[in-house]
C-alpha cells in the first residue's frame, strides 16, 4: 500500500508537469553530498505536490512485484520516467523528486538490476542525440547512486531518438520523448 | 546465422564483381603514325563540354539487357557533369548496326555529337564478355577499346565500370560508378521484443552508389547503426546494440575474419559512432567509459586506446581529415552544438563554426578541403560546408525538410545525406554544389548514410 501511495504520487507529480504547456527548466540541484550507501546521508523525503484528492488508482502492492515476470513488471512499471529539458542532461528538481520515489521502490526491489535508458526528442541530428541520450542516463543514474542505490544494480543505455514514446511532432510530444527511462533487466 | 548468411551473401556479391576484370583489348583501331597529332581525348566546342552518345548496347536478340547497360552508362557518364549528354530518346530512331566496325558515323555526325560510346554484349555459357569503344565521331577514331569478361549477374557493374575508366582516362577523374551506400533502415517491419512502446529495429543496408542492388546486410533484434566502409571497403564498423548496450562492430565484409570489437565495450563501456583513419588502421569513436560522453581514438586490432578529449558536455560525432593528422567533432561546450577541430592526439582543440546548432560533421576528402555538417535552419536542418581556405561556408539543401547526416562520395564531388523532404527519413544524393538531387530510398526509414570509396 504505501508503494502505491508513493507510485499514485509520482502519478500526480507527472501529471502536472506533463499537463503545463513546457517542462519547466530548473535550475540544476546538486545531488546531495555523500556517496552511495550513507543511509545517513539520504536526502529528506520529498514533498508531496498538493492537488485534489484523487482516487488511488489500482497498482501493484510490492507482494506481486515479487512474483511478476519482467515483460509483465516492464508493462506496468512501478517506475516513473525523468524528464529533460531541450538540449539538457541535468536532472531538474522535479526530476530529482521522482528519482527519490524510484530509489525508495529500487530499495525495496534489493535483488532487481535496472536499466536506464536515455532518449531524446527528435531535434538535434540522430548521431548527437546518441551523446544527449547518454548523459541523461548517466545523470539520472548519477543521482540514484547518490541516494545509495549500488551502481552495480545501475545499468545505462542510450538510444537517442531513435525509439520516441510519442512520435508526433508537437512540443508536447517532445517533453515526452526526453527522458530517462527505467527498465528492470533482472530480478 | 542468419547475419553470417547475409554477410557471406554480400561477400559473393562484391567477390562476383571483383572477380569482374579487364582482358586484353581487343586490337584496338590503328593509331596515326606521328606522335604529334595524336590525340586521345574527345573535346567539344570551345567553352562547352563534350556531347556524348551512348545508344543501347549490341546484346543480338537480349535488347532488354543492352538498354540496361545503356542506360546505366549513360546515368553514370552524366553523373559526374564532365560531359553533356545527349538524350537517348532523340537517337532511338538510329537503327542499332549489326557490329561495332559498321557505325553509321554520319548520322551521328549529323546529331552533333562529339563522342560516342558503343558496345555489345555476348553470353558465353554463364559468363558475359563486353566490348565498348568511345569514337571520336569526326574522325571516326576510337580512342578507348576494352574488352571485359566476367559473371553475367549483374550488367549494370559492367556499365559502373565502364563509366569510372573513361572518366579516368578522358578527365583524369576518380569516378564512383562502382562505389556504394550503406545506411540504416527499418523497412523490413520487425519490432524489439518485449519493449514496453512499439520499438522498430533498424539494421544495415547497403546500395550500388545510384541506389541500385539494396540489400540488408546485418540482422540484429534491436538497432545496428552508424555503418562506416572501411577505407579498403572489405569491413564494415557500425554501433550494434545487439548485446544490450551500444558497441562498435568490424564485421569482415569477405567472410574471412571473426566479428571484431575493436572497443571492446561492456555496459559499462559502451561505444559508438565509429569513424575510420584514412589509413583504415584507427577507428575514432564516442564513448561513455569515463563517465561522459567523450571522443577516443583505438588501433583496428584494440591496441592504444586513447582519449582525446575532456570535457563535462557532449563530445560526440569524430570525422577525419584525410591526412589522418586531425579530427572533427560536434561538442555543446560552448553553449548549443558546434563543429569542432582538434589534432589527432587531441591538442589543439578549437571551435570552427559559430552558428546556432552545427552538428554532426564529416571531413571531405582530397582534394577539397572541407567539412559538411547539419546546421539548424527553420524547423529543421540544412547540409552546409565550410571552406578551410576561405573560412566561408555555403549551404548545399534548400530549407526543405530536415537535411542531415552529410556524408561525402570519394572523389569529394558528391554528398549523400537524410532528408525528410518526402515524409520519412530517407536517403538521398546531391552534387556538392546543391545540383542534381536524387533520392535513393524510399522503404521505410532510411538514416545514416555513409560511401564507400
Amino acid at each position: 500500500m504505501r508503494i502505491a501511495a508513493l507510485v499514485s504520487a509520482a502519478i500526480l507529480a507527472l501529471t502536472v508537469s506533463a499537463c503545463a504547456k513546457k517542462v519547466p527548466l530548473a535550475k540544476p540541484t546538486s545531488p546531495p553530498p555523500g556517496g552511495p550507501g550513507g543511509a545517513s546521508n539520504r536526502p529528506p523525503a520529498p514533498p508531496v505536490p498538493v492537488t485534489e484528492p484523487q482516487p488511488v488508482p489500482v497498482e501493484p502492492t510490492s507482494n506481486t512485484l515479487d512474483t511478476r515476470d519482467l515483460d509483465d513488471i516492464n508493462k506496468n512499471s512501478p517506475f516513473q520516467p525523468v524528464f529533460f529539458g531541450y538540449d539538457q542532461a541535468e536532472v531538474s528538481s522535479e526530476g530529482q523528486q521522482i528519482l527519490n520515489i524510484n530509489a525508495e521502490i529500487m530499495k525495496k526491489q534489493a535483488t532487481w538490476v535496472i536499466t536506464i535508458e536515455g532518449h531524446a526528442d527528435e531535434r538535434g541530428t540522430a548521431e548527437y542525440n546518441l551523446a544527449l541520450g547518454e548523459r541523461r542516463a548517466l545523470s539520472a543514474r548519477n543521482y540514484l547512486v547518490s541516494l545509495g542505490i549500488p551502481a552495480d544494480r545501475l545499468r545505462t543505455v542510450s538510444y537517442g531518438k531513435e525509439f520516441p514514446f510519442d512520435p508526433a511532432r508537437t512540443e508536447e510530444a517532445f517533453a515526452k520523448n526526453r527522458r530517462a527511462h527505467f527498465v528492470v533487466t533482472s530480478r | 546465422m542468419i547475419r553470417m548468411k547475409t554477410i557471406l551473401a554480400l561477400t559473393l556479391a562484391l567477390g562476383a564483381g571483383l572477380a569482374l576484370s579487364a582482358q586484353n583489348p581487343p586490337t584496338p583501331p590503328p593509331q596515326p603514325q606521328s606522335q604529334g597529332e595524336v590525340r586521345l581525348t574527345i573535346v567539344g566546342p570551345p567553352g562547352l563540354p563534350p556531347k556524348l552518345a551512348v545508344p543501347d548496347f549490341l546484346a543480338g536478340g537480349d535488347v532488354a539487357t543492352g538498354k540496361l547497360v545503356g542506360q546505366v552508362l549513360w546515368d553514370d557518364l552524366n553523373f559526374e557533369r564532365e560531359f553533356y549528354l545527349v538524350p537517348r530518346d532523340t537517337y532511338a530512331s538510329i537503327a542499332q548496326p549489326g557490329s561495332l566496325d559498321q557505325i553509321p558515323l554520319d548520322r551521328w555526325k549529323e546529331l552533333g555529337v562529339d563522342g560516342l560510346v558503343v558496345g555489345s554484349i555476348r553470353r558465353t555459357g554463364g559468363n558475359v564478355v563486353v566490348q565498348v569503344r568511345l569514337i571520336e565521331v569526326a574522325s571516326g577514331r576510337s580512342v578507348f577499346a576494352k574488352e571485359y569478361s566476367g559473371a553475367g549477374a549483374n550488367p549494370r557493374f559492367f556499365a559502373h565500370t565502364i563509366a569510372d575508366e573513361i572518366h579516368q582516362q578522358q578527365r583524369a577523374l576518380r569516378g564512383v560508378a562502382r562505389t556504394k551506400l550503406a545506411f540504416t533502415s527499418d523497412r523490413d517491419g520487425e519490432r524489439v521484443k518485449g519493449a514496453a512502446n512499439s520499438r522498430d529495429i533498424q539494421n544495415i543496408y547497403i546500395a550500388d552508389y545510384d541506389g541500385a542492388n539494396q540489400r540488408r546486410i546485418t540482422a540484429t533484434p534491436s538497432l545496428d547503426i552508424t555503418p562506416a566502409w572501411s577505407p579498403d571497403t572489405k569491413a564494415m564498423a557500425y554501433t550494434s546494440y545487439r548485446s544490450g548496450f551500444p558497441d562498435i562492430l568490424v564485421a569482415d565484409l569477405t567472410g574471412r575474419r571473426a566479428l571484431a570489437k575493436p572497443a571492446n565495450g561492456t555496459p559499462e563501456k559502451q561505444n559508438f559512432l565509429p569513424a575510420w583513419s584514412p589509413d583504415g588502421e584507427r577507428l575514432a569513436f564516442m564513448s561513455n567509459r569515463d563517465g561522459n560522453p567523450e571522443i577516443y581514438v583505438v588501433n583496428r586490432d584494440g591496441s592504444g586506446m586513447r582519449r582525446l578529449t575532456n570535457h563535462p558536455e557532449n563530445d560526440v560525432t569524430p570525422t577525419w581529415a584525410p591526412s589522418g593528422n586531425q579530427i572533427a567533432f560536434t561538442s555543446n561546450r560552448a553553449g548549443r552544438p558546434q563543429i569542432w577541430i582538434m589534432n589527432a592526439d587531441g591538442s589543439g582543440q578549437q571551435k570552427i563554426t559559430n552558428e546556432s546548432w552545427c552538428d554532426r560533421p564529416t571531413w571531405s576528402p582530397a582534394p577539397f578541403n572541407e567539412i559538411a555538417y547539419a546546421s539548424q535552419s527553420g524547423g529543421g536542418y540544412d547540409i552546409r560546408i565550410y571552406e578551410f581556405a576561405t573560412r566561408n561556408t555555403r549551404t548545399v539543401t534548400d530549407g526543405i525538410g530536415s537535411n542531415e547526416s552529410p556524408a561525402f562520395s570519394p572523389n569529394g564531388r558528391h554528398l549523400a545525406f537524410v532528408s525528410t523532404r518526402a515524409g520519412k527519413a530517407q536517403i538521398f544524393t546531391i552534387a556538392r554544389d546543391g545540383n542534381g538531387r536524387k533520392q535513393i530510398t524510399t522503404l521505410g526509414e532510411n538514416r545514416y548514410p555513409n560511401w564507400s570509396n
